[in-house]
């Protein structure tokens, strides 16, 4: 359907006629456009709508019920939720998690992309591509590895704790390590996404900043702080942001490590509001825990949006 | 002159130095993101024995290595039968969201309806939802529509992950392609559908390609939504079913355990080392895109 087909196709039928039937259908074509366009989103529409808008709804009121769901118990759950002590450290470690994690994450991340960046080009996509290998496996299996790792009589760390220093670790038993190790796993897991994130936006620098730096007398500490910082400050910020969202929504690693123990210190909201809700029925209980998710969540994504329309104006 | 040419030996030195700390922390770092898979494939090829012993190195073979997990794990255990559903299960993962995200981006990104900008950012929205703010009404609904303990109920509810992602950046995608040839095939008299088949999609296909991989990684790796609403070993997926069946009573077989994980996360690394470029492509797309 190129250019010269069409010259043909005119040459063939004759010019005017031809011309006629592409406007007529040009203007059909337009009328149909908002109807067409519509059928097209209904599949996604009814996805979102059937498959997140009702369920979201539905867990909102789920979570005013009684634990038999016969009985409309209004905030009950809530305020039951607010009297128990786990709650309050499932809050807790929650936010601990997700700082932790993050700012680790980020740091790490920075720090790698930056030394990516200062190799020479054709080796970066092999150390690139060996960095990004945790983010690629799935998140349950490779904390399985870990889970092995960490085992108290067999452990790979214990086992040089224990030849040079004589001592182990109990590293998911006790609640300062089994929290440590859930936040390194996290750490180990999620770092690649901002390695990648920040190595494009490191390519995006203009290089004559730099040189403009250099000229100027700058040192590399003084090109980082007064070039790459201001120019990055964008792109740091909305990964920070996703990964807040997804850090602390985590559900995997901390199931598969610790399963919340021991005694209920590491869960997060997610394994805790399963453990309610799937592993002990309490459905209503539950759906009350990961509700108490939204607030962070909605905030992070107010965040994101703002950032991300901002774009969208300066483009 | 003599001093400049010092100078500049000097800056070549300081530049080789840095050079070689850059590789000294890389390495370190390497290291550090590789020693999990690495002790799961040592640990996989270990006999029983070794494994239990708590002589020797851990981190290194000591003694013959051996297939028999991944035999066992092959013959003994269900483990194909979760490799055959968790494939059967993301082909129409895939196939479904890519589908409805195509369509759906097509239109966003070209045409206009009521609401229409709305739904973009809707769609945007949906993204940020994580599957763990879901899991429990999500299970009522299941429940309700009688597909608990169904691997169709995970084709169901996968594409709520995958598609928003997929359908913003293909609206990116597809909003790159310059207007002037969609009116070119216009012109040329081209149908909706024939402008979506001969044009986007093929211009399109590295995007496509980038949100492909990305719906097959979500419904590969996928744990909670199999661990809440499939229980029984005959439509088990993958990773449900490697982390709790493979482990037996508290004796841990940390050998076929070791194998099972590796086999199981072998198909997205492998996809990974073939289509690197729109891996990252699909993940720096969702958020700098647009």
């Amino acid at each position: 359907m190129s250019q010269p087909a069409a010259q043909e196709q005119v040459a063939r039928y004759g010019a005017a006629a031809s011309i006629g039937t592409v406007f007529t259908k040009f203007r059909k074509f337009l009328r149909r456009r908002p109807t067409l366009a519509f059928l097209l989103c209904a599949p996604l529409l009814g996805l979102v709508i059937g498959l997140i808008v009702y369920p979201f709804f539905y867990s909102i009121w789920l979570s005013l019920l009684n634990k038999k769901e016969t009985r409309f118990v209004e905030l009950a759950n809530y305020l039951f939720l607010f009297k128990r002590d786990t709650f309050w450290m499932v809050v807790r470690q929650s936010v601990l998690f997700t700082l932790t994690a993050v700012f680790f994450k980020a740091l790490i991340g920075f720090i790698m992309a930056h030394l990516i960046d200062a190799i020479p080009t054709h080796r970066q996509r092999l150390w690139r591509g060996l960095a990004l290998i945790p983010w690629v496996m799935p998140p349950a299996l490779s904390t399985l590895g870990w889970w092995w790792i960490f085992d108290p009589s067999h452990s790979a760390f214990n086992w040089i704790l224990h030849t040079f220093f004589g001592t182990s670790v109990p590293w998911l038993s006790e609640t300062f390590w089994a929290r440590f190790c859930v936040i390194l796993v996290n750490i180990w897991w999620g770092t690649p996404f901002f390695l990648i994130m920040y190595l494009a936006a490191l390519k995006s620098v203009p290089a004559n900043l730099y040189e403009a730096a250099s000229i100027d007398g700058a040192n590399a500490w003084q090109k980082l702080i007064y070039v790459t910082i201001p120019m990055l400050r964008n792109i740091i910020a909305i990964t920070m942001l996703f990964s807040t969202i997804v850090t602390f929504a985590n559900f995997d690693i901390v199931r598969v490590l610790t399963m919340g123990g021991p005694r209920n210190t590491t869960h997060l909201f997610s394994t805790y509001a399963f453990s309610l809700g799937i592993m002990s029925g309490d459905i209503p209980l539950g759906a009350c825990v990961s509700l108490f998710m939204f607030p962070v969540l909605a905030v992070a994504a107010f965040f994101i949006l703002r950032n991300v329309r901002q774009r969208v104006r300066e483009i | 002159m003599i001093r400049k040419a010092f100078s500049f030996k000097h800056m070549q030195q300081n530049r080789r130095w840095a050079l070689i700390l850059a590789y000294f922390f890389l390495i370190v770092f390497i290291i550090f993101f590789l020693f999990p898979p690495y002790y799961m494939l040592v640990t996989s090829f270990k006999t029983n024995q070794e494994i239990s012993s708590v002589k020797g190195i851990p981190w290194i073979i000591n003694q013959a290595p051996t297939l028999f997990h991944y035999k066992n794990l092959l013959i003994n255990t269900h483990f194909l039968t979760f490799f055959k559903n968790t494939v059967i299960v993301t082909i129409f993962t895939v196939a479904i969201s890519m589908t409805i995200s195509i369509l759906a981006a097509y239109s966003l990104s070209r045409m206009r309806f009521f609401g229409s900008a709305l739904l973009a950012t809707g769609v945007f929205l949906t993204y940020l939802v994580p599957e763990t703010l879901l899991f429990i009404p999500l299970f009522k609904v299941l429940g309700k529509l009688g597909l608990l303990n169904s691997k169709w109920a995970l084709v169901l509810v996968y594409p709520t992950l995958a598609v928003p992602f997929c359908t913003w950046i293909m609206i990116g995608y597809f909003g790159s392609i310059p207007k002037a040839l969609d009116e070119a095939a216009l012109i040329d008299g081209a149908r909706w559908y024939q402008m979506l088949f001969r044009v986007f999609i093929p211009v399109a296909m590295p995007g496509i390609i980038a949100a492909t991989i990305f719906a097959f990684t979500i419904s590969w790796a996928n744990f909670l939504y199999p661990l809440a609403f499939v229980y029984s070993n005959e439509e088990m997926v993958l990773t449900v079913g490697t982390v709790t069946t493979l482990i037996r009573g508290d004796v841990y077989h940390w050998g076929g355990l070791m194998a099972g994980a590796l086999l199981a996360a072998a198909p997205p690394v492998i996809i990974y080392a073939f289509l690197m470029d729109y891996y990252i492509s699909g993940l720096t797309a969702g958020a700098v895109k647009n």
